[in-house]
């Protein structure tokens, strides 16, 4: 019991079928108060399902869970007075301004007028949109959106933030807007449990990464220990001239601690670090005292798929984000 | 910095019943801003009504006979009124879907908001909505020659029959709406536009073949049209079936049968949302 007051949201062994393949199948989660944990998975991994059941919106069929303190199948009432969602969907309404949605839901939340007038205008400031905040919400962007969705999940600065998907669809702008807003939620002391699809995402923002595939919990902890699970992250290497490779390769692999992958064709040279910066420093250092010319150096996170084919040793069918790689190597 | 803000939780049972009327009161103003800064809501108010009572009044009109004798226009306009109340369901229908897919649904669910409180916003939003209409055709109506003839006071029980129909179809509107998705709801017209005219709406049963008529006879629409027009002294009610001779009673009895019925149903469906 000791323990299970300082976790914001305890899962254990919870399932859920729709009929076919089990949504969850097993689901176990921890997270402790105050922190940010991001639900990582691809596309029917089970993500929403586990928000649905944690929000008091879905029943499961089997295992039990607490969140804020109280279980959401016998508990609903208190978990609802303890959490804030906000779901797949913006649940903005486009003919009302920014303002009088915020109002309609501090109202609906059972603030007086005055307060929810008053509540409206400070999550306005805070996430951005006070220059906006008169404008009806079918001319905001979908960042806008996002961010009035999440100020709305949030009038009562509630203990636990549900977040489904925050940035899914958005362009890399208004994702940052809304990244922001996250990092804000998670600094006024709320719990945050946002579930993503992208492992940049989760590194940039969570505490605790919990990898999901098909309905349960495959991997989790800090976004270091998943890093150093996968292998972390890697150095790439190309020398300029064949002839350096193999002094190179003696230079990476005092770094890394290991042997790296060598692709004598390509000059290149690959090996997994744990020190990113501090390896990356020392290799290039070396190099240079060597007089090792370099044609390329760069430091590359693991993305989702590399996690999934080190944990599942399968590759999943993830097509809609073949961008997405580029951003590991940008963040 | 940050300013925590406490729930407030109901302590008795009348403040829970505060809850319930504050929370209906909010979402019925949110579902009443939609339809004055909705232009589209605004035209489809004001101009569907008049186009019909134009098309039927007068390019169909010509047309038409009215069992025993009178003018069409004076038999056209209680159907208008029953038909505009029953084609309520579609609004009811399509907003309780949309709420469903933007999430709305599911925060109301996953907020201390009371139940009862969000379904008697919607029933008192599509309520003024509905007032609003029957107030629209019935200026259509007086300025093409409509009127009653039987005093105020059964003018008056007309408009509420009118109205409990309404009222009835919103029970029906929130459980259909709960199991379709928008797309579905708005395909609702196909069906639903021609069950309207299988009535005593338009034309009288007796002109329709055998069956037909037999069908609209009964269809739940003609109980409260024919009530209307021996209410408000307009020609073409009465007739031999049974259902014609006590349009009265069964158009009270309709609407109660379909809100006892639909009324507990959208309740438990929306429990079971959980399943
Ligand atoms: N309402 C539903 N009815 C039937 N199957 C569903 C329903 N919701 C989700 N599923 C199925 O459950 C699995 C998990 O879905 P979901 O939780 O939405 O995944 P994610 O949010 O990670 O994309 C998927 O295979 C999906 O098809
Ligand atoms: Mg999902």
């Amino acid at each position: 019991m000791e323990r299970m007051n300082s976790l914001a949201v305890v899962a254990e062994g919870v399932r859920k079928h729709y009929g076919g393949a089990p949504a969850l199948d097993g689901f176990d989660l921890a997270v402790p108060e105050g922190t940010v944990c991001g639900l990582l998975g691809p596309n029917g991994a089970g993500k929403t399902t586990a928000v649905r059941v944690l929000t008091t919106l879905l029943r499961a069929d089997a295992g039990r869970a607490v969140v804020a303190g109280f279980d959401v199948a016998a508990r609903p009432a208190e978990v609802r007075y303890r959490i804030g969602l906000a779901g797949q969907n913006a649940a903005v309404d486009e003919i009302l301004t920014g303002r009088e949605n915020l109002e309609m839901w501090g109202r609906l939340y059972h603030l007086d007028a005055a307060t929810a007038r008053r509540r409206a205008g400070e999550l306005l400031d805070r996430f951005g949109l006070a220059a906006d905040a008169e404008k009806r919400v079918k001319h905001y962007s979908g960042g806008m959106r996002r961010r009035l969705d999440l100020a709305a999940a949030f009038v009562l600065a509630p203990s636990v933030l549900f977040l489904d998907e925050p940035t899914t669809g958005l362009d890399p702008r208004n994702r940052d807007e809304v990244w922001q807003a996250v990092r804000e939620l998670a600094a006024s002391g709320s719990t945050v449990l946002m579930t993503t699809q992208y492992l940049f995402e989760a590194d940039q923002l969570a505490h605790q990464i919990a990898v999901i595939d098909a309905g349960r919990v495959i991997a989790d902890g800090s976004p270091d220990e998943l890093k150093s699970m996968v292998g972390g992250d890697q150095i790439d290497l190309v020398v300029r001239d064949a002839a350096g490779l193999a002094e190179a390769a003696r230079v990476l692999a005092a770094a890394a601690g290991r042997d790296p992958v060598a692709d004598p064709g390509a000059r290149r040279l690959t090996a997994p670090v744990h020190d990113r910066i501090g390896a990356l420093t020392e290799v290039v250092r070396e190099l240079g005292e060597r007089g090792i010319a370099v044609e390329d150096v760069a430091l590359r996170r693991p993305t989702l798929d590399e996690v999934f084919l080190s944990l599942t040793g399968e590759r999943t069918a993830r097509a809609e984000e073949g961008g997405h790689g580029e951003e590991d190597r940008a963040a | 910095m940050t300013t925590l803000i406490a729930p407030v939780i109901p302590r008795s049972r009348l403040q829970r019943l505060r809850w319930t009327f504050a929370d209906g009161g909010v979402i019925a103003r949110g579902n009443l801003i939609h339809l004055v800064r909705n232009p589209s809501a605004i035209l489809n108010l004001l101009l569907y009504p008049a186009v019909m009572v134009l098309l039927f009044g007068y390019v169909f009109g010509s047309a038409m006979n009215v069992a025993g004798g009178g003018d069409y226009r004076e038999f056209l306009m209680p159907g208008m009124f029953a038909q505009t109340m029953t084609l309520g369901v579609m609004t009811t229908m399509i907003i309780v879907t949309n709420d469903a897919a933007r999430g709305v649904t599911d925060r109301f669910r996953s907020m201390p908001i009371s139940r009862s409180g969000v379904v008697l916003g919607r029933a008192c939003a599509d309520m003024v909505n509905s007032v609003l209409e029957l107030a629209v055709l019935l200026g259509c109506g007086l300025a093409v020659g409509w009127s009653w003839h039987r005093g105020a006071g059964n003018a008056l029980t007309a408009l509420g029959l009118l109205l409990l129909l309404r009222f009835a179809l919103i029970w029906v509107g929130i459980y259909l709406g709960l199991m379709l998705t928008p797309e579905s709801a708005s395909a609702a017209w196909m069906p639903l536009m021609p069950l309207t005219m299988l009535a005593n709406t338009f034309v009288s049963p007796e002109l329709m073949p055998g069956w037909m008529g037999a069908i609209s006879e009964w269809n739940p629409l003609s109980a409260t049209v024919a009530a209307c027009r021996e209410l408000f002294g307009n020609p073409g009610w009465g007739g031999d079936s049974w259902a014609a001779a006590h349009a009265l009673p069964l158009a009270v009895a309709w609407p109660v049968a379909l809100t006892l019925v639909f009324l507990p149903l959208s309740a438990r469906r929306y429990r079971r949302l959980d399943r």
